[in-house]
């Protein structure tokens, strides 16, 4: 019965937290969006103690309950591990096998420096949460995308605005490449031996690994009722029972219950006494075909995950028609090719001009967002869970490939701009790396400033009028002013108003000049409030 | 089924082809067509066309005439850059043919430049005296001599012929009379067109029309004069322009009454104001629905510009089979408006000039914008959403939420985002392309406003 709680409270954890990353639209985030905030690792980070003291107090109670239940990578490794126990000859294939306590440390101690030392992305490496998020982003939610699209498609044809599409991009290469060599290792370590990451690498399992040797409630044996037959050890995934000496690692105990229901005997049961009770139902519950199914209580999930590993297309539907009208009626922007006629001059009518895909400007500053009050402490609370850059409506954010910020998010506006209605990153982010408070805070803060590259303009270039950027800044930080300050008349260009811009990007976004825009955000180190 | 078979056959027989046919017409044409055999939207007579009779030259030409701007297009073009489907366009021209259309209106600007060579394929497959082909002198960007002689000339190698039917000026007006004398006048090459006639090579020579009155003026006082002799004169002319004409365009109630008092034949030109008369709001489509339950929304505005009897063809740009049949249907023959009925339509337009559409005719005039926007696509989106009421004016309006989100979604579904008004930088190229004389730039910015209200939710 305990394992069966377990198991249905962890897909529900599961399933829900996958879909955290998946939900584009930020529906699912105003109801679920506490269960990314009571991941451990992103608790501590936004310093927030309420639910560290919860995870503490919880994992003093019942013992790892949090690595079984709570953590996503966790469930994911169980599944991993399920899959694998139901092939043939697989069924009890676990052997206890000791802890590796210095390796535990080790890397654990490493963990903490690098944390401390302002490594955070080495540290995201392992963490589980942030490994998690990083596999799902990656990997899992190009194909929800993508299958999205379909119902869009659908939709559309139906008339119907029940779903919209949404554009599929490569985020960074970097990142993708980390999720996939992250899935085939805990891919790997799963299949073969059940929870080994989380017993000897996860810095999380180790620390709750010391409190849960002193938790409350434990599986216990009652040694008067073991037969010996060791079932309890070859099923424990976590490798911690040692049957022979009727003793269990309880560092190393996720508390999955696996064990209670193996256990023909009923010599184990989840209790806080040191002795099992002897008047707790003596009778053997277990009916025979009940034993060699192992984990027949599991439910088969089908892992979405695995199917995962088609790199991310940076195609998208957009870009087709230009490809099209590209052939020969466009060469060139602005540049009209005529039919092959022969003396003839004509604008015809009708065609697409070809628009070249924006370029990720130089920037000496990155940008994060609004609300993640500078680069540093940004940096260091940020465990790159990926979970803002899944959600990020405007394709603004995405994983930086820079060595000190490894797949921490940064921003750019070559595909959108940070829209002045949307804070989305900040509702998600658990760790509260990005922490606003209202939408108006947002606008008042200044992430970086715009400035023009008079030799990219449009109105030095092409000689045109233009002011898009002008028109489109939510904050009129930029006023247009005569090229020719003796002639009125003569077309005007933008000046920025360093004091007022706040650095949306909403002027470089919507620049005509293409690919390298003639008005770029260079980001600040710390932000301010204007 | 098997009844419906040998309908089919013996249709097959007297039509010669069919090929181009759809079921539906099949269905309708059949002799033996019983109730149940007959197509829902009823038949599509071979025979019953309304001709009109040219003035100048005794042309007998078809009430509908086939607009060549709008052909159907490839996914992709083909390798030599021609977006045009030809094989559905030989199905079109076979299908009007058969079903006696004989008038083509083509340009050498249309469609990529591509127009001529696609209608010249297609007419080619029939008898040269079995249709009247229109084309025109496009020299709006270069005007000398050279060129527009050039231009001329190859009209008829793009379309394959020794003579054309009807040569037209075209799209006079748009920068007055200034821009007329330069086009045609000082370079002397209306005197060669009028050469070219006397030649044979013309047979009626006229114009296209999207001016002031001060030029129409001017050129009907050529006319009147001798200085010029128009064999016929192309008008925008539907039930809205006829008294509220837009831009600077002149009211067709004046342009006609003109043309008729000379006796100068009329060619209409929008008569469905670019679809848009095709796709009125729901309470304006019930009204007519009403008294004609079983006639499209279109068929209204050609039988408009058909009960006029000084107008001698009524083009459509018909890129679908279904328009082609349903307006065949409309002429085969005209039933003329009644007064009441005219009355009923001039409503139709006051109440359609209350709904703030942009009068944009997708005429592609403006395409391509070197910026890479899609103009008539953002006026179109715009234009359907006023008439499914999806404009929402207010965040208090009951259906908030729901045309929002439709307006919203469905402007990303019609329009890429990188074509889309955000980008319009305001250069005003396209301005002076515009036969509507839509201020294209503002009314972008304007829709931009709106969508950045509605994604802000600050409505």
């Amino acid at each position: 019965m305990l394992r069966k709680i377990r198991i249905a409270l962890a897909l529900l954890f599961f399933v829900l937290i996958t879909l955290l990353f998946l939900d584009f639209t930020g529906t699912l985030h105003a109801w679920f969006g506490w269960m990314a905030k009571i991941q451990f690792l992103p608790a501590v980070l936004a310093l927030n103690i309420g639910v560290v003291l919860f995870l503490v107090v919880l994992t003093l109670l019942f013992g790892r309950i949090y690595c079984s239940v709570i953590c996503p990578l966790g469930v994911l490794q169980d599944l991993v591990s399920w899959f694998s126990g139901r092939r043939r000859k697989h069924r009890n294939r676990f052997v206890y096998s000791p802890a590796r306590t210095w390796l535990r440390w080790t890397v654990f101690v490493l963990f903490v420096v690098a944390m401390v030392a302002g490594l955070g992305s080495l540290g995201a490496l392992i963490a589980p949460y942030s490994a998690y998020g990083r596999m799902v982003q990656s990997l899992l939610a190009p194909l929800y995308a993508w299958g999205n699209n379909l119902l869009a498609w659908v939709a559309e044809r139906a008339d119907s605005y029940a779903f919209y599409s949404v554009d599929v991009w490569m985020k960074s290469l970097s990142t993708l490449g980390i999720a996939v060599v992250t899935f085939v290792v805990i891919f790997l370590l799963a299949w073969r031996n059940g929870r080994t990451w989380c017993n000897t690498i996860c810095p999380v399992g180790t620390l709750l690994g010391v409190l849960s040797r002193f938790s409350l409630l434990k599986p216990r044996f009652d040694t008067s009722k073991c037969n010996g037959c060791k079932l309890c050890a070859r099923n424990c995934k976590a490798s911690c029972i040692d049957p022979a000496a009727h003793k269990i690692d309880y560092s190393r105990c996720v508390a999955c219950m696996d064990c209670l229901e193996n256990c023909r005997q009923g010599a184990i049961s989840y209790t806080w006494r040191r002795e099992a009770p002897a008047a707790k139902s003596p009778a053997p519950k277990g009916e025979p075909e009940n034993r060699p199914k192992g984990k027949s209580g599991v439910k088969p999930v089908d892992t979405a995950v695995s199917a995962a590993g088609d790199p991310v297309s940076r195609a998208s539907a957009e870009e087709a028609p230009a490809d099209a009208s590209r052939r020969r009626f466009l060469g060139v922007v602005g540049l009209f090719v005529g039919t092959a006629l022969q003396a003839q001059e004509k604008k015809v009518d009708g065609g697409l001009a070809l628009i070249e895909e924006k370029r990720i400007p130089q920037r000496t500053t990155p940008l994060v967002p609004p609300g993640a009050r500078g680069l540093r402490e940004f940096l260091t609370h940020c465990t790159a869970c990926q979970l803002c850059v899944a959600v990020c409506p405007n394709q603004v954010l995405r994983p930086s490939g820079g060595l000190m910020r490894l797949m921490k998010p940064e921003m750019s506006y070559e595909r959108g701009y940070c829209r002045p209605e949307c804070t989305k990153c900040a509702e998600v982010c658990p760790a509260n790396a990005i922490h606003l408070a209202d939408l108006a805070e947002k606008s008042s803060i200044q992430i970086g400033h715009a400035v023009w590259i008079p030799e990219n303009c449009v109105v030095k270039t092409d000689g045109v009028a233009c002011g898009n950027c002008a028109r489109h800044c939510p904050v009129g930080a930029i006023h247009l002013v005569p090229v020719d300050p003796n002639d009125r008349k003569s077309l005007c260009i933008p000046s920025v108003d360093e004091a007022r811009c706040i650095g949306c990007g909403a002027c470089e976004n919507l620049c005509p000049s293409r690919p390298f825009s003639a008005i770029v955000v260079e980001g600040h180190e710390h932000h301010k409030t204007l | 089924m098997e009844k419906k078979k040998i309908d089919r056959r013996e249709f097959l027989k007297t039509l010669g082809l069919g090929a181009a046919a759809t079921t539906a017409a099949l269905y309708g044409c059949s002799p033996k067509g019983a109730a149940t055999a007959s197509a829902p939207a009823g038949e599509v007579p071979t025979d019953r066309m309304t001709y009109r009779t040219s003035s100048a030259t005794g042309d007998r030409v078809s009430l509908l005439g086939y607009g060549c701007m709008r052909w159907p297009l490839l996914d992709s073009p083909a390798s030599d850059g021609n977006p045009i489907d030809q094989q559905t366009v030989n199905e079109l021209v076979d299908y009007a043919l058969a079903h006696g259309v004989n008038y083509f209106d083509t340009a050498p600007v249309y469609l990529q430049g591509f127009s001529e060579r696609s209608t010249g394929i297609a007419l080619k497959r029939h008898p040269r005296e079995s249709y009247f082909i229109a084309t025109k002198m496009s020299n709006f960007s270069n005007f000398s001599r050279e060129n527009s002689l050039a231009m001329y000339r190859q009209s008829f190698k793009e379309l394959q012929v020794d003579y054309i039917d009807y040569y037209l000026l075209h799209s006079l007006g748009g920068k007055g009379l200034e821009s007329f004398n330069q086009r045609f006048i000082d370079n002397g090459v209306l005197e060669f067109l009028q050469r070219e006639r006397e030649a044979g090579r013309i047979r009626n020579l006229g114009w296209s029309f999207h001016g002031s009155t001060e030029l129409f003026d001017h050129l009907m006082a050529m006319h009147d004069s001798g200085e010029a002799r128009w064999d016929f004169v192309q008008i925008q002319m539907n039930y809205v322009d006829w008294r509220h004409a837009s831009g600077r365009n002149v009211n067709a109630e004046y342009l006609y009454g003109e043309l008729e008092k000379r006796n100068i034949p009329a060619i209409i030109m929008e008569p469905l104001l670019g679809g848009r008369l095709s796709r009125l709001n729901d309470f304006l489509v019930g009204r007519l629905k009403e008294r004609r339950p079983t006639q499209s929304t279109a068929s209204w505005a050609f039988r408009f510009a058909g009960t006029y009897p000084g107008v001698l063809t009524v083009l459509s740009g018909m890129t679908y089979m279904e328009h082609l049949q349903d307006n065949i249907r409309t002429y085969s023959p005209l039933e003329e408006l009644t007064p009441e009925e005219l009355e009923l339509l001039e409503d139709t337009a006051q109440v359609m000039l209350k709904f703030p559409t942009i009068p944009c005719t997708e005429c592609q005039y403006c395409m391509p914008c070197p910026y890479g926007l899609n103009i008539p696509a953002i006026f179109a989106h715009y234009n359907k959403c006023v008439n499914e009421g999806n404009v929402p004016k207010d965040s208090q309006d009951p259906n908030y939420r729901k045309a929002r989100r439709a307006f919203l979604i469905g402007y990303d579904r019609s329009v890429p985002r990188l074509r889309q008004a955000s980008h319009c930088i305001g250069c005003n190229q396209c301005v002076s392309h515009c036969p509507q004389s839509i201020k294209i730039p503002q009314q972008l910015h304007r829709i931009d406003r709106y969508v950045e209200q509605l994604k802000q939710d600050k409505l």
